[in-house]
């Protein structure tokens, strides 16, 4: 896996404890700015329900960890390691994401 | 241990939970450590192998990519093909199975369907390749066509038995399930067999023939025709296996050799080898527990299944045969039911579903027992949804877990969610197929719910209302961090949402508010299944000019919408993308129309009859009443939804008696019924208040509505509300009525704010770049629609289609 770097939106254009969703490489990313300025990116495929979802979730923590829940059926899912926190077992993939100047920048996996 | 699969990892989870104190060592020859072979699949769709896989347990070693050629068990140590040699105390054999490939020309020209490099080779076989074959109908079978299938290949599907997913379903359910099946354009050839794999003479698979000659052209052949236990290891060693394979083990999971255990899809137990995962997960359990000094049994284990495979639901419960059996047949929807009962027809002995699940989750806990109604009464559609269950009928057969475990923990370790009965019980961990059950057990329950509203938050919502308003707090960051903690959650977040817009109305999407929405309020619409969402404008009461009403019809033709009449005399248009939503609000709010908040927690709908004006029975203008109160009280947000109805006369057309607040004329004013409601436990509402004049009803309610937004709970229904309030109606009526409480004047102003400051959301949305700027599904590609949603069409209109 060689990793390269695209640009995807500003930093402005991520609200605090709310998600966008982005188009990478032709694979829906969605992308989050948590309280504290920190930046994740999961898939936005809500595993559970099959459609594409997870960036419209509400942001928030369980136990300290940084999570977004499915806007469809509310599973949670830590920002962190993609981990469904609900449901053992089940997980959805994390992108790399970083800041590059005003820019956000996500991992583009080849 | 000997083998890395999920049966392998589940026993180190275990040892570890037991706080076993030894050395553990995984031994597993696939070059990573196990994972979940249930999402397989996904792996296809771009699951990477690292998101299926599962966390080695902390101070676990592990050998990866390594085989075990050998056991001296005299001497306690194995032996490793790279010429290592490993001592044990204990062994645990978890060697998995490998796929039977039944021994036809050509064989080792085809795939099989396990691990993440057979899907590797599949993928790669795939790309250059239009047809597919899988020999195997069964339940990995049809995973691999699905598969097949998403790649790209015209599939088809052998199956020696007369029907697919013999195993699970009878032949008018094996008939069902082909319809589906090839409706999606698979070719399915029961009843037939493989003869050899045909390869040409440049070496490539051409096709596979069946045993009457006949070829399916094909590039990719997958077997996934059963599997057969790896016992070599425990063979070559002198452990007792079974005549057909299988490391034969007692209840304990104890081999022939007390030392050796054996787990999974390798050990032979009662007689039967296990494939599913929850038998294997239940198995691994037992040995941890025996490797600790417990005496944990594996007794054999509930085979039932319910999965969806191919966007088709497959169940099946208990026996499949019976002395007799009931059926529900419906050729057109493709829905197969069947339930076999005893010959006095009183005891359940198991099912079969095709087509729809449903009976699964409710009568599966039936098995064994007395049928709580008559047969054909349990087989429609949403049949069983409110039967209270026996306390020893099985909730979770992954986990063993019955209602009484499930109502021990409510009641006993004070439980109030399904995160914590699956923490308590375990219940709802494996397959996940009881959790609606743990939460209808959970609703059931009758006890005590504690009041605090989530992890963040100590307080009921009515208790943080009057913090809120007591203290003027105007913000949910300054709320969480003088009296919560944490930065919040999907339960807290729209709750403190909704009691601000309550106190203080503005925009829901005003600054940090924008970020406390669920997604509905968030977009201003109600999300569906495939993430579109659908658009209902207000009309209030029910009545609507025929201009308006052509609008409505132009918006959906242009936009292509879905319309439905709903159930509140409005019209409701589905199916629009996040981007599209200002562009048909923009013609909506030009046409004069406001957000009806379906969406919101909030005033829906006030519906009428036609009342005096048309009616010759009508004794007031029902529909007047109605659009006034639906003007006055439109926006105001609640804990939960607020439904109304005016009827013109006590013949009640509007249905009334089912609202939060219903209104019927007499003939000296209007009756006024409070807390009724549809839905889950239907309930007719109370009579408040009689022959009151319009000028009464409207105070009574308006203190009506704001004492229950001030001290309901969270998602809880007026009904639901008036139910837990001590004194009931009497206290109601003193409060509001009476002003028992001196709160009155408080209540009266804080409506007289709401409609005062009421604005419409979606005309303010339209009016500001900031908000508008939002709508888009992709931020950086504005005007790419998401290619995710695809509809297609039925009687006329669309419908959506999903990906799986």
């Amino acid at each position: 896996m060689s990793a390269a770097w695209m640009p995807v939106c500003g930093y402005d254009d991520l609200l605090p404890e709310r998600g966008v969703c982005v188009l990478v490489a032709g694979r829906q990313v969605a992308l989050f700015r948590t309280w504290d300025g920190g930046l994740h990116a999961l898939d936005n495929l809500d595993p559970f329900s099959g459609a594409y979802v997870l960036s419209r979730g509400i942001v928030g923590t369980r136990k300290g960890e940084p999570t977004v829940a499915s806007p469809l059926h509310k599973q949670v899912f830590s920002l962190a390691t993609g981990r469904c926190l609900d449901e053992r077992g089940v997980r959805v993939p994390v992108h790399g994401v970083r800041l590059a100047g005003a820019a956000v920048e996500v991992e583009v996996r080849t | 241990m000997v083998g890395y699969g999920p049966a392998a990892h589940r026993l180190v989870e275990s040892l570890r939970d037991k706080g076993f104190g030894g050395r553990v060592t995984v031994i597993g020859e696939e070059p990573r450590p196990a994972y979940d072979r249930v999402r397989l699949t996904s792996y296809l769709s771009g699951t990477s192998a690292e998101d299926l896989a599962y966390d080695v347990p902390e101070g676990t070693l592990t050998r990866l990519g390594t085989r075990v050629t050998g056991i001296d068990r005299q001497a306690r140590q194995v032996f490793t093909a790279d010429g290592g040699a490993l001592p044990y105390d204990v062994l645990v054999l978890a060697t998995g199975s490998a796929p039977f490939v039944p021994p036809v020309p050509g064989a080792e020209h085809a795939h099989v369907y396990r691990t993440i490099e057979d899907l590797d080779a599949i993928r790669t076989a795939a790309k250059d390749a239009a047809e597919g074959v899988v020999v195997g109908g069964g339940l990995l079978g049809l995973e691999a066509a699905d598969a097949l299938r998403a790649l790209g290949l015209k599939t088809h599907i052998v199956e020696m038995s007369p029907w697919l997913m013999p195993r699970q379903v009878d032949e008018g359910g094996g008939a069902v399930l082909r319809r589906h099946i090839e409706g999606l354009g698979l070719g399915v050839h029961a009843g037939s067999g493989v003869r050899e794999v045909v390869v040409d003479g440049a070496g490539r698979v051409a096709g596979l023939r069946t045993p009457d000659g006949r070829l399916l052209e094909a590039q990719v052949v997958v077997f996934s025709a059963g599997i057969r236990p790896r016992d070599e290891l425990a063979r070559a060693a002198g452990l007792e296996v079974g005549e057909r394979g299988g490391v034969v083990v007692d209840p304990g999971m104890r081999t022939s050799d007390p030392s050796i255990y054996a787990i999974g899809e390798c050990a032979l137990a009662g007689g039967m080898i296990y494939g599913l995962a929850g038998p294997c997960n239940t198995m691994a359990e037992v040995a941890a527990d025996r490797i600790t000094g417990g005496s944990a049994t594996f007794t054999g284990a509930d085979l039932s299944t319910r999965l969806k495979l191919l966007g088709v639901e497959v169940a099946q419960f208990g026996a499949m045969t019976g002395a007799l059996d009931v059926t529900y047949m419906d050729p057109v929807a493709g829905v197969y039911k069947k339930l076999f009962v005893s010959d006095d027809a009183r005891t359940l002995l198991g099912g079969i579903c095709v087509g729809d699940a449903s009976p699964y989750a409710s009568l599966r806990p039936f098995v064994g027992k007395e049928l709580p109604a008559p047969p054909s009464d349990l087989l429609f559609s949403g049949a069983g949804a409110s039967l209270d269950l026996p306390g020893d009928a099985l909730v979770c057969s992954c986990n063993n877990v019955c209602a009484d475990d499930i109502r021990a923990a409510v009641a006993d370790q004070g439980v109030t969610d399904v995160a914590g009965l699956k923490a308590c019980t375990r219940a709802g961990t494996t397959c996940g197929s009881c959790v609606p059950m743990l939460k209808r057990l959970l609703e059931r329950s009758g006890v005590e719910v504690g009041k605090a509203l989530c992890e963040h938050f100590g307080h009921s919502r009515a208790e943080l209302f009057d913090i809120v308003r007591v203290r003027g707090i105007t913000t949910f960051s300054q709320l969480i961090a003088e009296h919560g903690q944490g930065r919040g959650c999907d339960v807290c977040k729209p709750a403190v949402a909704s009691i601000l817009a309550s106190l203080h109305n503005g925009h829901v999407l005003e600054g940090e508010r924008a970020a406390l929405q669920d997604t509905n309020d968030a977009f201003l619409a109600n999300i569906q299944k495939n993430g579109t969402y659908s658009v209902v404008p207000r009309i209030p009461g029910g009545e609507i000019t025929p201009e308006k009403l052509i609008v409505i019809g132009e918006v959906a033709r242009d936009f292509g919408l879905y319309t439905k009449i709903t159930g509140g005399q409005r019209i409701d248009l589905f199916g629009a993308r996040v981007e599209q939503l200002p562009l048909i609000w923009r013609r909506l709010v030009d046409a004069g129309f406001e957000s009806g908040h379906a969406y919101g927690k909030a005033l829906r709908t006030v519906k009428s009859c036609v009342g005096s004006t048309w009616c010759r029975y009508g004794v007031q203008d029902s529909v007047g009443l109605a659009i006034e109160l639906e003007l006055r009280y439109r926006g105001l947000r609640s804990p939960h939804k607020l439904k109304s109805a005016v009827s013109g006369c006590a013949r009640e057309c509007a249905e009334a008696r089912s609202k939060d607040f219903g209104v019927i004329a007499t003939e000296k004013g209007w009756n006024l019924y409070v807390a009724g409601n549809g839905g889950f436990q239907p309930r007719h509402a109370d009579l408040l208040a009689s022959d009151l004049s319009t000028e009464e009803l409207v105070r009574t309610i308006d203190r009506f509505l704001m004492y229950y937004v001030r001290t309901a709970d969270r998602l809880q229904r007026t009904a639901a509300w008036l139910e837990s309030l001590e004194g009931g109606l009497d206290h109601l009526r003193e409060v509001i009525m009476e002003d028992s409480l001196g709160i009155c004047a408080d209540l009266d102003a804080q409506m007289a704010h709401h409609v005062a400051t009421y604005a419409d959301e979606w005309s303010a949305t339209l009016d500001d770049p900031d908000k508008l700027r939002r709508f888009v599904s992709f931020v950086n590609a504005p005007g790419v629609p998401d290619p995710s949603i695809v509809f297609e069409r039925e009687r006329g209109q669309i419908k959506p289609v999903m990906a799986r």
